[in-house]
């Protein structure tokens, strides 16, 4: 813990417009999000499509840039840098992994082709020892026999494998973090746990900070050694993963929890209450808890006050007035 | 045998076949790049019950939907095989009697709500439709309907007025289902139809085909990649690998004493939410190119107990390919290895 955090996002927000000039409102994708990403650790950060878990990610990797608060790159805010060369610098020390790996490799160029570039762009080892590098960085993640492979295109190559390509382009530039935004979900089952061994591989080999975007709370468990919990764009509950799935405090993350299919008990076992409002609670929130709609638990001060991020237990905390109350 | 003669009649009904695949296969293509995508497929669903279809993206349990459905595009087609509803085949109908088996008898709910709805018709619109299609109903008597089988997908029955895009995708995801029990079908294929959708819609979506099925009796072939789904949902369940099926059992023998390698591997698969964490280790390598199988069983590049040094079970392992075999009444597994257990 007394290393420094790699990367560290302090109240971070990012809005976007929406409607026209008549009827202008905004979504509040991100609202005051704050967590640190810690080297040799894996971070989840869970939630319906449309939580702003993706927007997160995005801002981090600098694909957005936020309306208010800071990202913090070894200690100094990265969110205002203009300058190519410090721009050069971050890219190359954080890297996104996306869900669509045909999506992010380029259908007419080899796999050499995608590793190299990094490495050249970057300079990160002369040129007489690329090849020797790109075969490394294949064996790294599993591509075996590195030379064969790294003729290939990507159409030759299974998702899986393409995933582990783009993971090697993404080592390549020997990064600190790594932003990964559900990176198995369009896998095949058979072959996504090769992925998360891998990611577990990197982080304890590299120590490697990850970021692991997912919907996949039993993925998020097997990985993970923190978890943030997002709701309508704010984090609802943080804390030590086991500890939060083991006993969550927010609502929000017990609904997610019996939500997932549990061979163990049947679909009649464990009832889950229907939807009442919608996920839309980030469109212009007026003051008060953005789950109220939805949650069992509802008392009155829920509809008018927003609760704050209150850590109720060691090191877990949750935006609940019920179960994490202020005082 | 002899105790379901004594059985009462009622649960013999229930018992009553209402699909049935024999020995179905579809090729795509031709000549050289001709690729099995189903091969000697044999499965029966009765009256009432989920059937589970699970396996990988690419096995060919899509293209069984489609081909019960007769909805296979070229160069899909139907190269061998029957299928037979409640004993008559499907194979050969003419495109009249195939337009009114659709829907009537057995309809169809896919993966992607939002391509299966017209963007332009109000969602009420479409349902007086698809029933206007088949029977004699007047407007306002099929509107009242599409209202009530709405409210049963917990729906608002004045959301009839929407058109698909003011509504969620969870939401749509439910007028394609109200509108597959429109006709009140006796069989419902419903292919990864959860998939696209968050864990809360999905169990949502989850529990109420559930309710619905016992409320309506129809039975449900249930097509998708996350077998820890079925597991908790379906009667029974087929895992199917590279076009042909490896393993059915019912979902609580499946889950807690499955016998082939891939259904093992499978259910390796999936982490736990609860109780100890181990490493996993998934199933190595991936599926094979149906347009060239590997011979004899099509699983053995990717199975751990395929090995060189067990000379005489290797030499059968990747030469001959196994059959289904009974290792238990309605438990069945095509593996070189169960059969010497017989």
């Amino acid at each position: 813990m007394t290393t420094a955090a790699p990367l560290e996002v302090r109240s971070l927000s990012k809005r976007f417009a929406i409607g026209n000039a008549f009827r202008r409102a905004h979504v509040h994708a991100v609202d005051d999000v704050s967590f640190e990403l810690r080297p040799g650790k894996i971070t989840a950060l869970v939630g319906e499509s449309g939580s702003g878990k993706s927007t997160v990610a995005r801002l981090l990797a600098r694909l957005h840039d936020p309306s208010e608060g800071a990202v913090l790159f070894e200690g100094s805010d990265v969110s205002g840098v203009r300058r190519r060369r410090d721009v050069l610098h971050y890219r190359s020390q954080v890297q996104m992994i996306f869900q669509d790996p045909f999506g992010s490799l380029n259908p007419v160029k080899t796999v050499r082709h995608h590793i190299e570039r990094p490495l050249r762009i970057h300079r990160i080892v002369p040129p007489a020892q690329i090849e020797e590098r790109v075969h490394d960085l294949l064996r790294t993640v599993g591509l075996v026999p590195p030379a064969e492979i790294a003729a290939k295109y990507p159409y030759e190559l299974s998702g899986g494998q393409q995933q582990r390509v783009a993971i090697a382009r993404a080592l390549a530039v020997e990064p600190k973090v790594f932003l990964a935004d559900e990176p198995i979900s369009m896998l095949d089952v058979s072959i996504r746990i090769g992925i998360l061994n891998l990611m577990l591989r990197l982080k304890e080999e590299r120590g490697i900070a990850f970021l692991y975007v997912t919907h996949d709370l039993a993925s998020a468990r097997y990985v993970a050694d923190d978890i943030l919990v997002m709701y309508a764009g704010q984090i609802v509950e943080r804390g030590p993963i086991e500890q939060v799935l083991s006993a969550p405090l927010h609502p929000y993350t017990r609904l997610l929890l019996a939500a997932v299919p549990d061979p163990a008990t049947k679909l009649q076992a464990q009832r889950i209450e229907m939807r009442k409002g919608l996920a839309s609670a980030a469109v212009d929130p007026s003051e008060g808890c953005r789950f109220v709609t939805r949650c069992p638990l509802a008392i009155d001060v829920c509809s008018r006050v927003t609760p704050p991020l209150v850590e109720a237990q060691p090191e877990q905390a949750a935006r609940c007035h019920v179960t994490a109350p202020s005082n | 045998m002899t105790s379901l003669v004594e059985e009462p009649s009622v649960t013999r009904t229930r018992q009553a076949t209402l699909l049935e695949l024999r020995q179905l296969v579809v090729e795509y293509g031709s000549g050289d790049k001709r690729a099995r995508a189903v091969d000697g497929v044999d499965l029966a669903i009765h009256e009432g019950e989920i059937v589970g279809l699970a396996g990988e993206s690419g096995c060919g349990k899509t293209t069984i939907a489609n081909a019960v459905m007769q909805i296979l595009r070229p160069p899909g087609r139907i190269a061998g095989g029957s299928i037979l509803f409640e004993g008559e085949s499907l194979v050969g109908k003419s495109t009249e009697e195939l337009r009114r088996f659709r829907w009537r008898n057995v309809s169809m709910v896919l993966q992607s709500a939002m391509n299966a709805l017209n963007p332009v018709m109000r969602v009420g619109d479409q349902f007086v439709d698809a029933m206007r299609a088949h029977e004699r109903i007047d407007r306002r008597r099929a509107l009242a309907r599409a209202g009530e089988l709405l409210e049963l997908v917990g729906i608002d029955r004045r959301r009839a007025r929407a058109y698909p895009h003011e509504l969620s995708g969870g939401m749509r995801q439910r007028v394609i289902i109200a509108m597959a029990l429109s006709l009140k079908p006796e069989l419902i294929i419903m292919d990864e139809p959860t998939t696209a959708l968050d864990v809360v819609v999905q169990r949502e979506i989850m529990q109420q085909i559930d309710a619905l099925k016992r409320d309506f009796g129809f039975a449900v072939l249930f097509i998708t990649h996350d077998l820890s789904l079925l597991l908790e949902f379906a009667d029974r369940i087929a895992i199917m690998y590279a076009g042909e099926i490896v393993e059915t059992a019912s979902a609580e023998r499946l889950g807690t004493n499955p016998q082939h390698p891939y259904t093992q591997g499978l259910l390796q698969s999936f982490p736990p939410l609860t109780g100890p964490l181990t490493r996993l280790t998934g199933i190595p390598g991936s599926p094979p190119d149906l347009r060239d199988p590997p011979s004899g069983c099509r699983f053995n590049p990717r199975c751990p107990y395929c090995v060189p040094e067990q000379s005489g079970l290797y030499l059968r392992q990747t030469t001959e390919r196994p059959l289904l075999r009974t290792v238990e009444p309605g438990h069945e597994v095509a593996c070189h290895l169960v059969e010497g257990a017989e």
